[in-house]
């Protein structure tokens, strides 16, 4: 398709007086933290206008006032149920430009911890998708699953979503006693739980006749938008930041990135199914490999007095000094990408020597994937609009920053 | 379609393309930006990842950033990026929503959030900020909002 | 003008008839026994508006799911901002928001209850230093800041059982 094929299609058009318009708004049980402009003619969409921007939170520019490293809590809060991937991004670009690798044992503790918010954020995806069309107990049962991993999360790193858990060099926290066991009562369980839905709601006629044949998105239209995540792999495009081999161990592991043809409502739901399976294979994995070892990266365990680095390594927990804090990050530039439940996010860090990064620049895959609100909606009903939000897994405060 | 072409078709065209490990950066002029532009786009970099304006008050002028992405296999590794410099008193550069078309929302952003103007884009209007805001693009290192020491005091 | 007399404690209400049983009846709602009946009634069904704010969006999902459960107080998330009576800010509110908060706030019927959720609403924050913020207290007349980054859901969950006390007590603002 010509760029001004699609240039015509995404552009708003001034309509006759038959074209009227409704605001579905922020407060709405079905919007989110955002607000849409739909003009409709009868039943039909003819333009969709996303009104993003009530959650703007001004992330790149606060980003410029702190010191490095109290931006990773910052950043965290724009995802804050996927925080390890949201923020993984920004520690490899710090790690690139202050020259410093993270150990073995460091990057599985990261992958295993991005599979686990990897689960829980595409079961809130699952979770909305059902509540969208009016399917409450797929909303109560996705939540309530996803207690099963904030718990095992909250067991690894301490807290339920803000997790902080990737430093520049390594990771703040070993694994506890006992983890391995619980880890792995807790795959047996999801599993079962990925049987339920099935029959509750993926092969339930109602959600098929709403979710099937909705919102297409052919192959190259999704490259040329530059679409990211599950979308963009249920339009038969197999990419995914992970294969980059950039962070996490993923070029160790046997994994698959599945990928669906159809490239509608429903194929993008079962996708993220699938891509929970394809977790649960990563975090078996990691569980079984994971090599012995330090969990920061030498030139940063010397910051640490000696008295305290031994029960610090017994313990498995780091406490920083003052000088990690007042990290000078050398004068350069980085630029990293993860892939995040979402799809992938993109950090362009510039530094100019000082202990305050210059520019941070983030793209996240819900402000990629906004682009497809005023591509899929014309030409559907009005009623096909949360089946087309509900497939999209759209994330606000992730898009606002 | 590799990286190999990519660098020899750009210094066919007389830039100096730099390969920095994870991007190919080339600084192009303002004039030369949607040439090289189409130039990416045929070599397989067929949508972009971020616009971005980098404001340098201490040279005067903003340097606008572009990252063109690839979701093929030989080039998902490599993002190319364009430099731009314009004046800091008349940032004005042509936009490339012809070019490629995602560019709608990352240009809308930055010039909503830099006040650079992208000089063909139909719709600049505000996307993050309040649809009042009378201030100066908050991105410009002379607005100024309060820093964090180390140590943050609480009154 | 009809004169009524009440005889059971001989109070005179002079007035049409309307106007003298509207008066009746606001005078026996605040006795004791029906006005503790109907703090009973409000408190035990706080119906808050669907109205996220931010990020603390999360842990209010969580307290309405199955693991925390709320809906056993009577803490049902409703549609309609006129049929709700509880507004919960949930973590920064943005100006852009902040607007679309004041027009659902004056929506609501009375009585109405306002909660501030998260570390963001009570001063801003880890975004204390952000330009397009608003402090929610100078908005609305909150009754109880839960503090937290995100609060964690049994602290949501002992707010609300809080403010059914307050309720009960007739110290709401």
């Amino acid at each position: 398709m010509s760029s001004s094929v699609m240039k015509a299609r995404l552009l708003s058009r001034e309509g006759d007086e038959s074209v009227y318009e409704v605001f579905i708004g922020p407060q709405h049980p079905a919007s989110g933290h955002m607000r849409f402009i739909v003009r409709l003619q009868g039943d039909v969409i003819v333009g969709v206008d996303p009104d993003i921007g009530w959650v703007h939170r001004t992330m790149e520019k606060l980003a410029e006032t702190k010191e490095a490293l109290k931006a990773i809590p910052l950043f965290e809060r724009m995802t804050i149920i996927d925080s390890q991937n949201v923020t993984i991004g920004y520690v490899r670009a710090l790690e690139k430009l202050l020259g410093v690798e993270p150990p073995p044992r460091a990057r599985y503790l990261r992958t295993l911890l991005s599979e686990m918010n990897r689960i829980a954020s595409h079961l809130y995806g699952m979770g909305l998708s059902g509540i969208f069309v009016n399917h409450s107990t797929m909303f109560m049962w996705c939540f309530g699953d996803r207690e099963v991993w904030i718990q095992l999360a909250e067991e690894l790193t301490g807290a339920r979503l803000t997790h902080a858990y990737s430093i520049p060099g390594g990771v703040r926290r070993d694994l506890p006693q006992g983890f391995a066991e619980k880890a792995r009562k807790a795959i047996r369980y999801m599993r079962r739980r990925l049987e339920e839905y099935r029959k509750i709601f993926f092969d339930n006629p109602q959600v098929r006749a709403r979710y099937e044949g909705v919102g297409v998105l052919k192959s190259h239209e999704a490259r040329r938008l530059g679409v990211v995540g599950p979308n963009l792999r249920a339009s038969g495009v197999r990419y995914d930041a992970r294969l980059l081999g950039d962070y996490g161990v993923y070029d160790e592991l046997d994994f698959v990135v599945p990928t669906a043809e159809e490239g509608d409502a429903m194929a993008r739901l079962l996708l993220r199914g699938e891509e929970i399976r394809q977790s649960m294979r990563i975090i078996e994995q990691v569980l079984e490999r994971i090599p012995e070892g330090p969990i920061l990266a030498e030139k940063y365990l010397r910051l640490i007095p000696p008295k305290l680095r031994e029960p610090a390594l017994k313990e498995g927990r780091i406490k920083f000094p003052g000088i990690f804090a007042n990290l000078k990050i050398p004068e350069g530039e980085a630029v990293a990408r993860a892939e995040m439940g979402h799809g992938e996010i993109f950090y362009h860090v510039v530094s100019d020597g000082s202990k305050k990064p210059y520019r941070v620049r983030v793209v996240t895959p819900s402000f990629r994937n906004v682009v497809l609100f005023r591509y899929l909606p014309p030409g559907h009903r009005f009623m096909d609009f949360p089946a087309i939000y509900g497939s999209l897994d759209y994330f606000p405060p992730e898009s606002d920053r | 379609m590799s990286v190999e072409d990519l660098l020899r078709r750009l210094e066919e065209k007389g830039l100096e393309p730099v390969d920095r490990g994870d991007v190919v950066s080339v600084a192009v002029e303002p004039h030369a930006l949607r040439e090289v532009a189409e130039l990416l786009v045929e070599e397989g970099y067929d949508h972009l990842a971020s616009v971005e304006g980098i404001d340098r008050p201490g040279e005067d002028v903003i340097e606008v950033v572009y990252h063109a992405e690839s979701y093929s296999e030989e080039l998902w590794g490599k993002l190319a990026e364009i430099r731009v410099r314009v004046p800091r008193g008349e940032p004005r550069v042509p936009s490339l929503i012809d070019v490629w078309p995602n560019a709608l929302f990352l240009e809308r952003e930055t010039w909503d959030l830099m006040g650079v103007v992208f000089e063909g884009h139909p719709e600049l209007r505000r996307l993050l900020m309040p649809p009042d805001w009378e201030g100066p693009p908050p991105l410009r290192k002379d607005y100024k909002v309060a820093t964090e020491g180390v140590f943050v005091v609480v009154e | 003008m009809v004169d009524v007399f009440c005889p059971f404690t001989g109070m005179a209400f002079l007035g049409r008839l309307e106007e003298s049983s509207k008066k009746a009846a606001k005078w026996l709602v605040e006795k004791t026994p029906i006005r503790s009946f109907r703090d009973w009634a409000i408190s035990f069904s706080l119906w808050p508006v669907h109205f996220t704010t931010s990020c603390c969006g999360a842990e209010f999902a969580a307290v309405s799911a199955p693991r925390f459960d709320m809906e056993r107080y009577g803490f049902l998330p409703f549609n309609s901002p006129r049929q709700t009576n509880l507004l919960l800010i949930e973590g920064t509110l943005t100006r852009k928001m902040a607007r679309a908060a004041q027009i659902v706030y004056q929506q609501m019927p009375s009585p109405k209850y306002v909660v501030a959720m998260g570390a963001c609403a009570l001063d801003g924050g880890i975004f204390h230093n952000s330009y397009n913020i608003v402090r929610p207290h100078e908005l609305f007349p909150i009754e109880y800041f839960i503090p937290g980054c995100p609060p964690r859901p049994e602290a949501v969950a002992r707010a609300i059982v809080m403010l059914h006390e307050k309720v009960k007590r007739g110290g709401t603002r």
